[in-house]
């Protein structure tokens, strides 16, 4: 999420400045709320997020210390929120997930070879097609997937995902490869069944 | 495929999102480029990760609004209420 034009006063947030938290609010409550709906897939789940996330920083914005920006600093009560909610639906999650974070990536060694960008753009801006993408990133991992959705459809940087996260550079990079890699062979096979139907048409 | 073949197109792997974010040193990126000109299967693989990658780029930009009501909401859960025509 970009940083707005007319860019926040932290000063006026800590002095509570309630029109500044509003404008905090607005500037930033649409990317909070995509990244909730990502991670949860269910508007309602997605809006309890979302609430809870800007209460907490309401509640938090003292102990703010301007070591990440302020976008950071709400993606990283927002995943925290999200991965909170998943856990309760879910108790065997948890965030730091058994996942090896060895080099081995073998277990997703791609199987897949259909080469489908050849496909027209009036393809993959089908609903169908939005429809297939949203479905392939409900079926990430809960690891995998809050780290795909900040680094590829917010578009944090590796550091700023690993400040969101609590985690390590080299753990997100390996949870980003290994997301990209599923993804890549999901839509492989959405895309070359589109391809196998359009030669046959 | 040959299994000296096979075994690079592994040990390479590991490398590709670094490779496609454009945050590769130079000699990993010509040695993906040696060998993706001569292996048709991580050809395929790289530019089907490219896109998938533009794709969720391309989605992200499209839907980033909150709906209306969940903004009144929101505004009424935090008493912020009388911002809400801002």
């Amino acid at each position: 999420m970009s940083e707005n034009k007319t860019e926040i006063s932290v000063e006026a947030l800590r002095a509570g400045d309630r029109e500044e938290f509003s404008r905090l609010v607005d500037t930033y409550s649409g990317p909070i709320y995509r990244l909730a709906l990502k991670m949860l897939g269910i508007p309602t789940d997605a809006e309890d997020v979302l609430q809870n996330t800007f209460l907490k920083a309401f509640q938090h914005l003292k102990e703010f210390e301007g070591r990440s920006s302020l976008s950071t600093w709400l993606y990283r009560i927002a995943s925290t929120e999200a991965l909170m909610l998943l856990r309760k639906h879910r108790p065997e999650i948890t965030l730091s997930d058994a996942e090896p974070e060895d080099d081995d990536n073998s277990d997703y060694s791609p199987s897949q070879f259909t080469d489908w960008c050849c496909l027209p753009e009036d393809e993959f801006l089908s609903s169908e097609s939005q429809a297939a993408l949203d479905r392939a990133v409900q079926h990430l991992p809960e690891t995998q997937r809050i780290v795909f959705v900040l680094r590829d459809i917010e578009g944090l940087s590796i550091q700023e995902t690993s400040q969101a996260l609590n985690l390590s550079e080299t753990a997100v990079k390996t949870r980003l490869l290994r997301a990209r890699l599923r993804l890549r062979e999901c839509l492989s096979t959405y895309y070359g069944e589109r391809l196998d139907k359009r030669s046959k048409e | 495929m040959s299994e000296h073949e096979y075994s690079k197109c592994r040990s390479l792997l590991g490398f590709l999102s670094d490779y496609v974010d454009g945050s590769l040193g130079e000699e990993l990126c010509e040695e993906i480029e040696r060998h993706v000109a001569e292996c048709q299967n991580c050809h395929v693989v790289v530019d089907t990760l490219r896109k998938t990658i533009s794709l969720y780029h391309e989605f992200a930009a499209e839907a980033g609004e909150v709906p209306g009501v969940v903004r009144e909401r929101l505004f009424r859960t935090l008493n912020l209420d009388e911002y809400l025509r801002h």
